[in-house]
């Protein structure tokens, strides 16, 4: 069993070399695959309009994919160990509603209030945005947090933080209901999810912040294949759960928080991949699923939004539609198959 | 020769909520030796899960001290603990696609480091709580696999991986059939002998109990808890008394060293 890892995390990692080069390939503007070769590899003979659209903005925004995917996939992995529940993610917990009442906050009250639509604001907008939804994600994730020091039960956990998303929510409704249409079409694209939407210096920003979130996650392996066990059995075995969950959920916490402040609430990956990797690796040790998380998360990001601007197709359509419509049957396929192979032993 | 590893004072164990104490079971005081078998019986509801909990440090106990190898049990920081109380408890884990090997590898938790990485000694102890439980074919099988016998002995293991002076179990021998509770049993007294480990178990296997165990403890919501040798609490009528207040009576006959216990009939 253990012999199958290697291979497959170098499978993964072809792959999404090659996902890589397709993404910066493909568009709605055709530019050579050999072409789009030597623009990465630096030559400047080349065309200087599809180096620009090559450098300035394929490139940046596989990268923002990679990042994005890895990110949501380890946070949903972290939630699904912590609450020892496997419909746990980051869109349960009500995290991803945090930040979503957050933008919901800056976009629709700019407007009530200011007297101006922030979806003319451009790049003052944009940046307002995007810490909207942290402070809303951080705030949400504070008082999750918080619960979670003074509640035993996981699943009554849970249940809370699921209910703070429906209140979220709710607020959501009532600012929508006040809100000029401008406003909520900013919203409501934000909503669907986009990898292209974060460009420049936000762009360098994201993935900097995102590279080194990610490795942190690593630090958490021992705890995460303790909490395993079960709360009475990783506190036997020297754990301090409170601490634990502290940590773990503030991690991921933050991680979601930053991958939905610059992407939008982006749904069902960091539900599937989990999944996927436990199928594919057959393990729950975290020291091979945190690795093999951010591949498959990085790889899973990269299929969708190639699959979103897939040539033929005016502009791009909507990450979270492409996640779910994609993703779906991949992962219920593959966990069919192990289950087919697991009652065949 | 028989050194005692716990001394239980004055301990009253229970609930603690926000105004109220849900007193479980009161003023016990007693020894538990090391290198014995001791059992703890008793109806339902008699506070053998709580006073578990309470040695096992996951409830604070409401009065009195558990002093566990000289030591007092609230002085020991987390981290020492694991080294002491290895524990098995009764739930079953949901635990998928972790092979039995690295599961007892995670009882080497305490003394491993940072990431967890098992070196060459903690795989050596892992391989030795691997033979002393006799699960060596197992080892590579995923735990969702096993039966319930199977996954018992493997969580024995992770608590022998542990290596600590005090195992406790919480009804180990629940869910199994006749053959593997007598095997778990057996396993659990020869382990006392071998490695000199204190171990205390909760069971409701009472026969069993009488003819394996050394020291015998009944509890009981009225009369607090009786301790002995399984002669003993024969020969002073605790455990007739014991039966005698749920309305069944039984004969107790001593065979050959052995307890054995007959239904009495009208």
């Amino acid at each position: 069993m253990k012999r199958s890892v290697v291979p497959n995390m170098l499978i993964i990692t072809a792959l999404i070399m090659v996902l890589f080069l397709l993404n910066v390939a493909l568009g709605s503007v055709s530019i050579p695959t050999r072409a789009a070769w030597h623009i990465l590899w630096g030559a400047t003979d080349q065309d200087p309009i599809w180096a620009n659209i090559i450098l300035k903005s394929r490139v940046p925004q596989t990268l923002v994919a990679i990042v994005a995917g890895a990110g949501l996939a380890i946070s949903g992995l972290h939630m699904q160990t912590v609450f020892r529940n496997p419909l746990a993610g980051p869109s349960v917990l009500g995290i991803c509603s945090g930040a979503s009442l957050g933008v919901a906050f800056v976009v629709l009250l700019s407007g009530s209030i200011g007297g101006m639509a922030l979806s003319r604001m451009g790049f003052a907008g944009d940046m307002a945005m995007t810490v909207g939804a942290i402070a809303g994600a951080l705030a949400v994730m504070a008082l999750i947090v918080y619960v979670s020091q003074r509640v035993k039960g996981n699943v009554t956990l849970l249940i809370i933080g699921v209910m703070i998303g429906y209140v979220a929510n709710a607020i959501i409704g009532v600012l929508k209901y006040f809100s000029v249409e401008e406003d909520i079409r900013a919203y409501v694209v934000w909503g669907l999810g986009s990898f292209s939407r974060v460009s420049g210096n936000q762009m360098s920003l994201f993935v900097t912040m995102m590279c080194i979130l990610l490795p942190l996650s690593f630090l958490l392996v021992k705890t995460l294949n303790l909490l395993l066990l079960g709360d009475q059995y990783a506190r036997n075995l020297g754990l301090n759960i409170k601490r634990a969950r502290l940590l773990v959920i503030s991690y991921s916490g933050i991680l979601v928080a930053v991958v939905t402040a610059y992407c939008g609430p982006i749904n069902f990956l960091g539900l599937a991949v989990p999944h996927l990797c436990r199928a594919v690796f057959r393990t729950s040790d975290h020291r091979i699923l945190t690795p093999a998380c951010v591949l498959m998360g990085a790889l899973f990001a990269l299929a969708c939004s190639l699959i979103a601007r897939m040539p033929g197709i005016e502009g791009a359509l909507p990450v979270n539609s492409v996640t779910a419509l994609v993703g779906a049957p991949v992962v219920i396929t593959v966990l069919f198959r192990r289950r087919k192979e697991d009652t065949a032993e | 020769m028989k050194q005692p590893t716990i001394q239980i004072e004055s301990l009253s164990t229970g609930y603690r909520g926000k105004n109220n104490v849900t007193i479980v079971a009161h003023d016990i005081n007693a020894t538990i030796n090391g290198g014995e078998l001791t059992c703890l019986l008793g109806p339902n509801g008699a506070g053998k899960s709580t006073l578990l909990r309470t040695l096992s440090a996951f409830l604070p106990p409401v009065e009195g001290s558990i002093t566990i190898m000289g030591r007092d049990l609230k002085d020991y920081p987390d981290k020492e603990l694991a080294k002491a109380i290895g524990v098995v408890l009764t739930e079953k884990t949901d635990l998928r696609n972790m092979s039995v090997e690295d599961l007892i590898g995670l009882g080497r938790s305490p003394y491993t480091g940072f990431w967890g990485t098992l070196h060459e000694d903690d795989r050596r102890v892992v391989a030795e709580a691997i033979e002393m439980v006799g699960i060596g074919p197992l080892k590579d099988r995923m735990i969702q696999t096993l039966s319930d016998g199977e996954r018992q002995k493997v969580m024995i293991a992770k608590a022998l991986a542990q290596e600590t002076p005090v195992i406790f179990l919480d009804e180990p021998t629940a869910f199994l059939d006749f053959p593997s509770k007598v095997e778990i049993m057996q396993l659990l007294r020869d382990l006392t002998r071998t490695t000199g480990k204190t171990i205390f178990l909760s069971t409701h296997d009472l026969e069993l109990a009488l003819q394996i165990a050394d020291t015998i403890w009944l509890m009981d919501k009225e009369k607090g808890v009786m301790i002995g040798t399984p002669q003993e609490l024969a020969s002073n009528g605790s455990l007739n008394d014991f039966f005698s207040q749920r309305g069944i009576s039984f004969d107790i006959h001593d065979v050959e060293g052995s307890l054995c216990i007959i239904p009495r009939t009208k």
